[in-house]
């Protein structure tokens, strides 16, 4: 059922899923708010809504060491696209989901996509959810991407969001909401970097609603130029739960970080933490590495890139 | 060869000079050099002077004879300075590869990575893909700056108190490190240090003391001397683990 995928589409689909061919297992391919590409598999299925754009991607219980890549990719300069993937996980279900989006804008017009993710986590399952924003294109338009992703954990259940935007995405705001029921357990690793002019704005809001579940929400960035960058991270802890919040970030040049974290602790067997860090390279890493023979600029290239890796 | 000529340096604080050096002029030869001296002498800020982190005020230094007081750091290390820092600077996200390579100037093999490790006494495989960060322990840290200079074997190295925080186990086999690089590198070695052990293999010693050079020679020269005066002997029991 797949059908051809062009030159640009296979050099974006590289960029966001690392994917150098159509990928095994299931997928969905998305391209300028229409399918390219479908394929599943006895234990996942992808179905269209009726109702709305967007796919339900379901997936059995006890499915094991499968996959699934669900990329957009936006080509056509002045698209606003929105879509709602619903993903369903059953029981015991072990998977790696990989989504993205890469914006490609060749003309002069604003081009959007919006993609709103929900996750269904059934009792013990596990799930490895990996999602990367990527644009590029010579036009003046302004690319831009607001990934909504609702997470709602059931018992037991486990939950590993990468979720990376590195180059070329001009504005964005990203929400992420999360519950947690008994002993589930979410990891969010979010990088970040913006350049020039970019915005960047994250909200995070993890419901700790269950006896001994557990969140651990890290955010890495780097700002450039005369980008800026918002974040917000509120982890509520509704009972004896364990919740950890981080935000690192590297200012260069004109950069503008805001951090604002929150943490509210309703129940006194609430532990939660939160460590913020905004500041420009340390000098003495930039020395050290000189004094292996880099230039200041090399030296600069490697710590950022290690930071984000 | 590298040789110091006259070299100051000042500094001003709450608009009053300081002389960190005075006046230092020193040559160090294919050979290895131990620099003492009390704490504050001023060895740390020489050796920064060497690798260019710091300006001199004044005075020249030269390389096999080429005047490099002005080179940045970057080109100083790329005419074969290294150097091992006193207190070892900590990377987010770099991992201890990550700075082997760099130091080495290009991939290494997995296998040369894990030699320069164990040169050092840590096993490899636990190692070699840890950041370089907190969660490093002092003694870690140092033995990782110790790998990085072995790593890219010029022909001038510099360790600043290269054992300080290091277990006495350790410490032999450290010891054993330097005479094999002594053996293996044509080049010179510079340890500053205020161990007696690390003293003790040295062709040359020189002392500074505030800001200036007070004593050097070689090892049977300088050492005895060093032994019997109380207020070197004071210095270097100091910082005896
Ligand atoms: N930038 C500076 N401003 C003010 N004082 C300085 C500066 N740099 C160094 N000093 C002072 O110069 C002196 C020499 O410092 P240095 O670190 O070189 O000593 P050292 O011989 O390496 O001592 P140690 O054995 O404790 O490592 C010290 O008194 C130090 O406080
Ligand atoms: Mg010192």
């Amino acid at each position: 059922m797949a059908q051809k995928i062009d030159q640009l589409q296979k050099h974006m689909l590289e960029k966001i899923a690392d994917l150098h061919s159509v990928p095994e297992g299931a997928y969905n391919i998305r391209s300028n708010g229409t399918l390219s590409g479908r394929n599943t598999t006895a234990n996942i299925d992808i179905v269209s809504k009726e109702d709305k754009p967007g796919i339900d991607i379901i997936i059995k219980p006890g499915t094991r060491n499968e996959s699934v890549h669900i990329p957009v990719i936006v080509s056509q300069s002045g698209l606003k696209d929105l879509v709602y993937n619903d993903f369903y996980i059953g029981e015991d279900a072990d998977v790696t989901i990989v989504a993205g989006c890469g914006i490609h804008c060749g003309g002069d017009d604003t081009t959007e996509h919006d993609g709103i993710h929900t996750f269904h986590i059934g009792k013990n399952a596990k799930v490895k959810y990996v999602e990367k924003h990527y644009g590029e294109g010579d036009g003046a338009g302004e690319r831009i991407l607001n990934p909504t992703t609702v997470i709602y954990m059931e018992p037991d259940s486990y939950m590993e969001m990468e979720t990376t935007q590195i180059k070329g995405v001009d504005s964005t705001i990203r929400d992420t909401t999360a519950k947690l029921e008994d002993g589930a357990t979410l990891i969010i690793k979010e990088k970040i970097m913006t350049h020039g002019k970019q915005y960047a704005e994250t909200n995070f809001q993890v419901d700790l609603d269950g006896v001994d579940s557990t969140a651990n929400v890290v955010s890495r960035s780097v700002a450039k130029g005369t980008s800026r960058q918002v974040f917000n991270s509120k982890i509520c802890g509704n009972n004896k739960c364990y919740g950890h919040t981080e935000c690192d970030a590297i200012l260069m040049d004109e950069g503008h970080v805001v951090a604002v974290p929150s943490l509210d602790a309703n129940n006194l067997d609430a532990s939660l933490i939160h460590e913020a860090a905004i500041g420009k390279i340390a000098g003495e890493q930039l020395t050290k590495l000189m004094t292996l023979g880099l230039t200041e600029q090399e030296a600069e290239e490697q710590i950022v890139s290690g930071f984000l890796k | 060869m590298l040789e110091l000529q006259n070299i100051c340096y000042q500094v001003t604080e709450d608009s009053q000079d300081i002389d960190i050096l005075r006046n230092v002029s020193l040559k160090i030869d294919d050979e290895f050099t131990v620099i003492t001296g009390p704490n504050g002498g001023g060895k740390s800020t020489m050796a920064k002077i060497i690798t260019g982190i710091v300006k001199p005020t004044s005075g020249k230094i030269l390389l096999d004879g080429e005047d490099i007081t002005d080179l940045s750091i970057t080109d100083r290390a790329r005419k074969g300075i290294s150097f091992a820092f006193q207190q070892p600077v900590r990377f987010k996200g770099l991992t201890v590869l990550d700075l082997l390579n760099l130091a080495h100037g290009e991939k290494l093999s997995l296998d040369a990575a894990c030699q320069y490790m164990s040169e050092v006494g840590l096993c490899a495989r636990d190692y070699i893909n840890r950041e370089v960060n907190a969660s490093l322990s002092g003694g870690e840290l140092k033995r990782i700056e110790i790998a990085m200079v072995l790593a890219r074997g010029t022909k001038l190295s510099i360790f600043d108190e290269p054992e300080a925080g290091i277990d006495l186990w350790s410490f032999n086999n450290l010891i054993r490190v330097f005479e094999e690089m002594r053996r293996k590198i044509e080049g010179s070695i510079v340890i500053i240090s205020h161990q007696e052990r690390i003293l003790n293999i040295a062709d040359h010693i020189v002392v500074i003391a505030d800001g200036q050079v007070s004593e050097q020679g070689t090892r049977e020269e300088v050492l005895p001397k060093l032994l019997t005066s109380s207020e070197a002997c004071s210095t270097l029991m100091d910082k005896v683990v």
